[in-house]
């Protein structure tokens, strides 16, 4: 066997330095290969989020710009994604809304209305509730589901949970999961609402 | 030492779950489904294969004072590799594995058979602990994920086989993670300390 690197300074300096270097220099060619894909795949992502959520049957075109919303914690940007069809009419929206106050953390979702602001649809990006309990959310408020909010519209229809004296039902055992998901709707709607914000 | 006891070694006598106990955290975390294990499993095994044979190379230039900074270099640039390559290719893999990806950086397998192993031997030996460590970490992990997940949610590898019944959600969570990794670990022992004697 080889005999060991004595641990002098200038030794330690150097071996440190080019395991870093080199290191580093792998890092560097492996994110240009995967840069793109990456990219790419979020894009995906939320283009079928808001293909998803908005209403079906109808041919859109979609202008993207952020808007500010009033928050617990205060104002916040969210992006708003608005459907016009070849009149110029605005057919929809959708609104990637997020809540920071779910059972696990950050709860976000893309949240669309069609014209009249009506509920058409919603897909949960990212979240982390507990598996079995708060993460039911991705199907418990969709039109099939127990808690549904499709069609609803959040100017007319108190969507709250019951517990709070609203008309969506809560997830079984997850009230803290489905009221951020309500507030998370509440901040879709507002951004709904607004005028124009800035453009993208 | 011979090939064969690496390899027995790391699947069975010296498996890093089952008899090692370590890198607990990502065996609780990620096994409450048995893809999910599998595929934890798959990715630490291929980053303890690379960190192996690097620092097996690395052996004789590296002093002994600054040897686990290096180490620690090199095991964190190939779960960086790892992390980017699944967002990249992978993503539904990714959305459920991403958060604990870069935790095994600090899982003490990874590191522990750098200083117990890779830092003493030549380099095809470490090859064959890293793979075989690994998959020995990757089968613990995948039996761990298929028994919560048939008890949890009742299915097999996402396959549902109770119908429209909840499976009891206790074994999904953290505290069935507890419970099934230490009955399961009393059965294994008990089944070795059967066939030795």
């Amino acid at each position: 066997m080889a005999k060991k690197a004595e641990s002098t300074l200038k030794n330690m300096l150097l071996s440190l330095t080019l395991i870093a270097l080199v290191a580093s220099l792998a890092l560097a060619l492996v994110n240009n290969v995967t840069k793109g894909p990456i990219e790419k795949v979020n894009q995906e992502k939320v283009a079928n989020a808001i293909k998803k959520v908005l209403p079906e049957g109808i041919e859109y075109t979609i202008n993207a710009d952020t808007v500010s919303v009033t928050t617990e914690k205060g104002p916040a940007n969210v992006m708003r994604y608005t459907a016009v069809d070849a009149e110029g009419n605005t057919v929809g929206k959708a609104i990637e809304s997020f809540d920071n106050n779910g059972f696990g953390g950050k709860l976000t979702a893309m949240v669309g209305f069609d014209a009249e602001g009506n509920i058409s649809g919603y897909e949960i990006l990212g979240s982390s509730e507990t598996p079995g309990l708060g993460a039911k959310a991705d199907k418990w408020f969709q039109k099939d589901g127990k808690g549904n909010v499709i069609g609803k519209n959040p100017a007319n229809d108190n969507l709250t949970v019951s517990k709070d004296g609203g008309n969506v039902d809560a997830i079984t055992g997850s009230t803290i999961t489905s009221r951020a998901f309500c507030r998370l709707v509440a901040t879709a709607y507002d951004a709904f609402k607004q005028e124009k914000g800035e453009q993208q | 030492m011979k090939a064969k006891d690496i390899i027995k070694n790391g699947l069975i006598k010296e498996n890093p779950i089952w008899v090692l106990v370590l890198g607990m955290c990502p065996t609780l975390a990620t096994t409450t489904s048995a893809i999910n294990g599998l595929c934890m499993g798959l990715a630490t095994t291929f980053v303890l294969m690379c960190s192996n044979v690097v620092i097996s190379l690395l052996k004789s230039v590296v002093p002994d004072k600054v040897r686990i900074p290096c180490f620690i270099v090199v095991i964190a640039t190939f779960v960086t590799i790892v992390q980017m390559v699944m967002q990249g290719f992978i993503p539904d893999l990714y959305a459920s594995l991403g958060l604990f990806i870069p935790l095994i950086v600090v899982n003490c397998i990874v590191l522990g058979r750098a200083e117990a192993f890779a830092s003493k031997n030549n380099v095809w030996h470490s090859f064959l602990d890293g793979l075989f460590i690994g998959l020995g970490f990757t089968w613990a992990l995948t039996l761990l994920g298929i028994v919560r997940e048939a008890l949890g949610a009742g299915s097999f590898f996402g396959v549902n086989f109770i119908g429209g019944a909840d499976g009891m959600l206790l074994f999904i969570l953290a505290p069935g993670g507890f419970l099934c990794l230490g009955l399961l670990m009393a059965l294994i022992n008990h089944i070795r300390s059967k066939s030795k004697s």
